[in-house]
């Protein structure tokens, strides 16, 4: 069985295994690991800066169409940040500095002239604790389509359609006119999804969508992330490892490098690839201790 | 077995046994010292408000409401023109303190880059202008006034340009601990649907800020109604026989017709001041029940 390179020397293997799909598939007995058909969303070379530290070093990964890409790894592998760069959230974090290209059907959505706000209607953003706004239900979903000045013929349409794509709608036909935080944490988070789905997206990024959320909602949610992949590309960040077994197609595996003078972890890919070959059969070390639940 | 048995015999002995600490003459004197603390300040202040009461209670009635003070009929002065006067001040300070601090306090917490030494200047300032005395202020807005061309002095507009002076700062720190009290998911969900900051600051931080704005903002304007200071800096009258009718009107307020009644020889006037000053206390005790109220109906918890 041939030896992967990476897997002799940690440091060395850190700086080789991030450059490219090519270079970790170069040592290993598989073909070039399945990027994705049919991308639609592609980071190159992104490092992401906070002031002096360095949070995320040189990511390279692609994102298909239609399909469930999860990224996981330890607590401060940068996973999220990645996340919060393919939207742009990251621009609001008062010292963030992104280098790098973050392609959009082949445009670089950090390029000059590219508005944000703009990007954030295209690829929309769930988070991590439920988030409604302070309104009634159904003006959390109406909330997006009015701010971004969406031609909608019919509201009442546009939140009935939305809420029926969150599963959400048999639970508040009733009361749509009531606060959104009557509702429990799970059907708050759909809400948030149902929200997101409102302003017609075409990527929906989900930070650790579950992670406030016990067994039942997350098994709701999970439900649903199929469901949606029909219309939606979906990219999850989850620190939950069966989850991202469960639901996604593609996996990335991130893991965090300390810096030897500073001590500041810096994020890295460590390895791309479909769920099942990561589960089963990780090329990485690491990703496999990882995995198997030997650090992290 | 045994042994254990009297183990616990012994401790359930000593627990009970003898003087607890707590009860020795320090804690005992240290106790009282804080109850004494307590009861001087409010003790004082009980007292005041009690003498008071007593002796204005006599002319409490409705001619204090209405009629003009007057230095022939001590026993029928009224303070309509003062009551008058420091409601149309008040209302023309809350005209134009409320926006402005309310978008100064904007600014600095959801627009200024903190990392601009001259934001960070500014805010270091707001909490010493809140601290500066108000005769300061006073002096001002007679400056800002003669600026603003009005020689005339005393007038509504120019009390209030003092007062709004006053009140700034207390305005704008209270609207940034509103703003702030506000959770970035807030912010994060309508910027991630594709808001704009101004979408997001307009239709999300501001409504979910009102009622901690609304509580801290009256609470700033019941400070200004009392005070006198500013309002003899720009040359306010103590006391006037009509009523004022707009901003360009003199005008004068009521501490500052309470200062001049007790200046009086007659007992009568004395009596009289007492009263008003009920009536100012019931007009600033108002307006902070007023902002209670709105903490308690409107507060959310998040």
């Amino acid at each position: 069985m041939p030896t992967n390179p990476s897997t002799t020397t940690t440091s060395v293997a850190a700086d080789e295994s991030v450059n490219s799909f090519a270079t970790i598939a170069s040592g290993s007995m598989r073909e070039a690991p399945l990027a994705p058909p049919e991308p639609v969303m592609e980071a190159w070379g992104l490092n992401v800066f906070y002031n002096d530290f360095h949070a995320v070093h040189d990511v390279n990964l692609s994102f298909g169409k239609n399909e469930i890409t999860a990224l996981i790894g330890p607590s401060g592998c940068g996973k999220s940040t990645v996340l919060r760069c393919l939207n742009r959230m990251n621009d609001l974090v008062m010292g963030a500095r992104v280098e790098g290209r973050v392609e959009y059907h082949g445009k670089n959505i950090y390029s000059k002239g590219v508005d944000p706000i703009a990007v954030r209607t295209q690829i929309g953003m769930v988070f991590q604790k439920p988030n409604p706004f302070p309104k009634s239900i159904y003006d959390n979903i109406a909330y997006g389509p009015r701010v971004t000045g969406m031609k909608v013929e019919n509201m009442d349409d546009l939140v009935e359609e939305a809420l029926q794509g969150a599963a959400l709608w048999d639970e508040v036909k009733d009361k749509l006119k009531q606060s959104a935080y009557g509702l429990s944490g799970g059907q708050q988070q759909r809400l948030c999804i149902a929200r997101t789905i409102a302003t017609k997206p075409d990527v929906i990024l989900m930070d650790e969508p579950c992670s406030a959320l016990d067994p039942i909602a997350t098994a709701r949610i999970e439900d649903l992330m199929h469901g949606m992949r029909t219309d939606y590309t979906i990219i999850i960040v989850t620190h939950n490892m069966q989850q991202a077994a469960r639901v996604s197609d593609r996996t990335a595996f991130f893991t965090a490098r300390p810096d030897e003078t500073t001590g500041n972890r810096t994020g890295l890919l460590v390895e791309y690839d479909a769920t099942s070959t990561i589960f089963s059969n990780p090329n990485d070390k690491r990703t496999e201790d990882y995995i198997s639940g030997r650090f992290g | 077995m045994t042994a254990t048995y009297a183990k616990t015999a012994a401790s359930t002995v000593e627990l009970t046994s003898g003087r607890s600490r707590d009860r020795s003459w320090g804690s005992i004197l240290f106790v009282f010292g804080l109850w004494f603390s307590l009861f001087f300040g409010v003790l004082v202040l009980l007292v005041l408000i009690a003498d008071t009461l007593i002796e204005g209670s006599p002319r409490l009635d409705r001619e204090l409401l209405t009629n003009y003070s007057s230095t022939l009929n001590p026993e029928t002065t009224g303070f309509r023109a003062g009551i008058l006067g420091s409601v149309w001040v008040m209302i023309a300070t809350a005209a134009m303190a409320v926006p402005l601090g309310i978008l100064a306090a904007l600014h600095l917490e959801e627009f200024a880059d903190r990392t601009r030494w001259y934001n960070r200047f500014i805010e270091v300032n707001l909490q010493n202008l809140a601290a500066v005395p108000s005769v300061v202020y006073g002096l001002l807005a007679v400056a800002f006034v003669e600026l603003m061309g009005i020689r005339e002095r005393g007038l509504v507009i120019s009390g209030a340009v003092a007062l709004s002076l006053l009140v700034l700062p207390v305005i704008i720190i209270t609207t940034r601990e509103a703003v702030r009290a506000v959770p970035r998911e807030i912010r994060d969900g309508s910027l991630a649907l594709g808001a704009t900051k101004w979408q997001t600051t307009w239709r999300q931080t501001l409504p979910s800020a009102v009622p901690g704005i609304a509580t801290g903002t009256i609470l700033g304007l019941s400070r200004a109604i009392g005070e006198a200071a500013p309002l003899l800096m720009i040359g306010t009258a103590t006391a006037i026989r009509f009523d004022p009718n707009g901003l360009m009107s003199q005008f004068t307020a009521l501490p500052l017709e309470i200062y001049s009644s007790t200046s009086q020889p007659q007992e009568a006037f004395r009596v009289a001041a007492a009263a008003a000053i009920i009536v100012l206390l019931i007009m600033i005790l108002g307006l902070n029940a007023l902002a209670i109220f709105i903490r308690n109906k409107f507060s959310r918890t998040w």
